[in-house]
């Protein structure tokens, strides 16, 4: 800047007040930049150049094979179950953790006193470790764990949860949707709370019941919070995978094996870290599909933007 | 909805609640009740809610099988450190997509946010591969940087740059005027108001940090590394069954704190969650 007061007065200084801005923005987010660059771009580009290499670890191999690996996914028989078990969690965990959090939050947004304890009590779960909340629902889904216990006392005799086929997907959603329900819980309660107080005086002067309030006035009003937990619900869903290894470990048979556990299973444990590559980008397709179609959903069927 | 509700409603919307409420709070109680029992009431008919005997040497056991005092500091400092780091990263690229302008910049953020399509688990085959070349095989590295500047902290970021844009830029264009640097304005000014967002922030990155999983058994390989995940899964007898009540005292001493922690700072939690710009 001193340099610029020697200067002849039209040359104007080049540290100008926007360029020293722009040069602020980068600078800011360099760090980002460059992380994702390394940690996110870069992988994603070798993910897809291993996917066309024939690569096993203990047998030191790393051969250019091409499309192999995709016709070796379109060949494999137990993909289709893979991607069946990864389609009944998701959508499992999806319409039952959305319905319960909405059901709790229109609970928790009624005038009642001692809310707030009910409201810390359902969200609980979600700041207890993963694994500890996982292993305690293992203890409790045993043959002779806790839940059967009670059930025998009431002269019900419960299934074998995490060994029987028709359970174990079942028990894995339900451990799900009650760890993180409460996330969902509270961003809807925030909604609920955000919804103008006149709209339902109006509504009630018109005379819709509590129902028809609820449909014609709530839901269109927290449609984008509806949207947003949606995706960020199914996006998680797809990651699943501390669950399914401490509960049933994919099993019985491949009923629980979803698609991260497959791709574990296949790059770390069988060490085809080609066909685990192959098996990434199927992940990468599949969440980056169900994200722009969301996405588009928003242009039609989210009525309110603010 | 909130309209006065009558006494009977009152009840009903109680009783419903306590209801819905025991898959929440009965698999705590259980852990910790189970914890404390010998072995041989583990699987006692009918279940007792209070151990009809106690043996607190589940605890002390923890620590024999496994290094757990290590392995908890591993989990423990991981977890600071990456939220440290993350709210750093994400504040100013947040504040900066929000804020700045500077050629490309839109561009730049879509870049960003691809990160959100592409979790650690698409990349995790490459990362290791990486981290392999690194030399970084075995050591905490891996879980610290990938959180802190990869995929995990895109989100964070989201979030920043959604509270610093429906900031009002009073403020800011007033300490313009008055010839402040954009470093000192985002210290002084943005960051002290961006708070709740922090803090949400921060709650979200030490819960995915704490809870990891995929990337510790990939990464690391010998007990005295592990994160407390990765050792809840190892307190197993010779024939690989589960050791219960001593498995329960590791999850216990696992889960707790961070519990007590939430429920003492409730408040500052639930609403930091609820206006971190979120809402859609």
């Amino acid at each position: 800047m001193t340099a610029a007061a020697d200067s002849p007065p039209r040359k104007r200084p080049f540290w100008t007040i926007e360029r020293r801005d722009a040069a602020a923005g980068y600078v800011f987010i360099a760090p980002q930049l460059i992380g994702i660059v390394t940690f996110v771009l870069i992988p994603l580009g070798l993910v897809f150049w291993y996917s066309l290499h024939e690569w096993n670890v203990l047998a030191n191999t790393f051969n250019f094979v091409g499309s192999a690996n995709y016709q070796m996914l379109l060949n494999d028989k137990a993909l289709p179950q893979v991607l069946l078990s990864s389609a009944i969690f998701s959508a499992g965990l999806v319409v039952l953790n959305m319905s319960l959090a909405l059901l709790l939050a229109v609970l928790l947004d009624q005038k009642l006193k001692g809310i707030v304890v009910f409201r810390t009590l359902f969200f609980s779960p979600v700041v207890v470790s993963l694994v500890a909340w996982t292993i305690v629902w293992s203890f409790l889904l045993q043959n002779n764990g806790g839940i059967n216990g009670m059930l025998q006392m009431i002269g019900v005799e419960g299934p074998n949860w995490l060994r029987h086929p028709s359970t174990a997907m079942l028990s894995v959603v339900v451990v799900q949707v009650f760890k993180n329900v409460g996330l969902n819980m509270i961003l809807f309660l925030a909604a609920l709370q955000g919804v103008p107080k006149e709209l339902y005086e109006a509504a009630r002067v018109d005379g819709a019941g509590r129902f028809k309030q609820f449909r014609r006035i709530t839901l269109p009003l927290i449609s984008p919070t509806i949207l947003l937990t949606s995706i960020i619900t199914i996006v998680g869903s797809l990651q699943v995978f501390a669950q399914i290894a401490v509960l049933t470990q994919g099993g019985p048979g491949m009923s629980t094996t979803v698609l991260v556990y497959y791709l574990y299973q296949q790059a770390f444990q069988f060490h085809f870290f080609g066909y685990g590559s192959t098996l990434s980008i199927l992940l990468f397709v599949i969440v980056a599909v169900l994200t722009f179609a969301q996405w588009q959903l928003r242009k039609r069927i989210v009525f309110y933007e603010n | 909805m909130k309209t006065d509700l009558s006494p009977r409603m009152k009840i009903g919307l109680y009783g419903l609640m306590c209801v819905l409420l025991i898959p929440f709070v009965f698999p705590t109680w259980w852990m910790v009740t189970s914890s404390v029992k010998p072995i041989s009431d583990i699987f006692a008919f009918p279940p007792d809610l209070w151990p009809r005997r106690f043996d607190f040497t589940t605890y002390q056991k923890v620590f024999e099988l496994q290094p757990f005092a290590r392995q908890y500091w591993n989990s423990a400092y991981i977890a600071a450190l990456v939220t440290i780091g993350t709210m750093i990263i994400s504040s100013m690229a947040g504040y900066a997509f929000a804020r700045i302008k500077f050629p490309f910049a839109n561009t730049i953020f879509m870049i960003v946010l691809l990160g959100l399509l592409i979790p650690s688990e698409v990349t995790i085959v490459p990362l290791f591969q990486m981290f392999l070349k690194w030399g970084m095989i075995n050591t905490h590295w891996p879980l610290i940087l990938v959180p802190i500047f990869g995929a995990p902290s895109v989100f964070a970021t989201f979030v920043m740059r959604q509270f610093f844009i429906a900031l009002p830029g009073e403020l800011e264009e007033a300490a313009r005027v008055d010839g402040l640097g954009r470093f000192k304005i985002f210290w002084i000014i943005a960051l002290p108001l961006a708070k709740p967002a922090l803090g949400a922030v921060a709650i979200f990155t030490f819960l995915h940090s704490w809870n990891l999983y995929l990337e510790p058994i990939v990464f690391l390989s010998s007990t005295n590394m592990f994160t407390l995940p990765q050792a809840l899964t190892q307190f197993t007898d010779a024939y690989g069954g589960a050791m219960w009540n001593i498995q329960l005292a590791a999850a216990t001493m696992t889960a707790i704190p961070v519990l007590l922690v939430f429920i003492f700072a409730q408040k500052q939690f639930v609403e930091g969650l609820a206006h971190s710009g979120l809402k859609g």
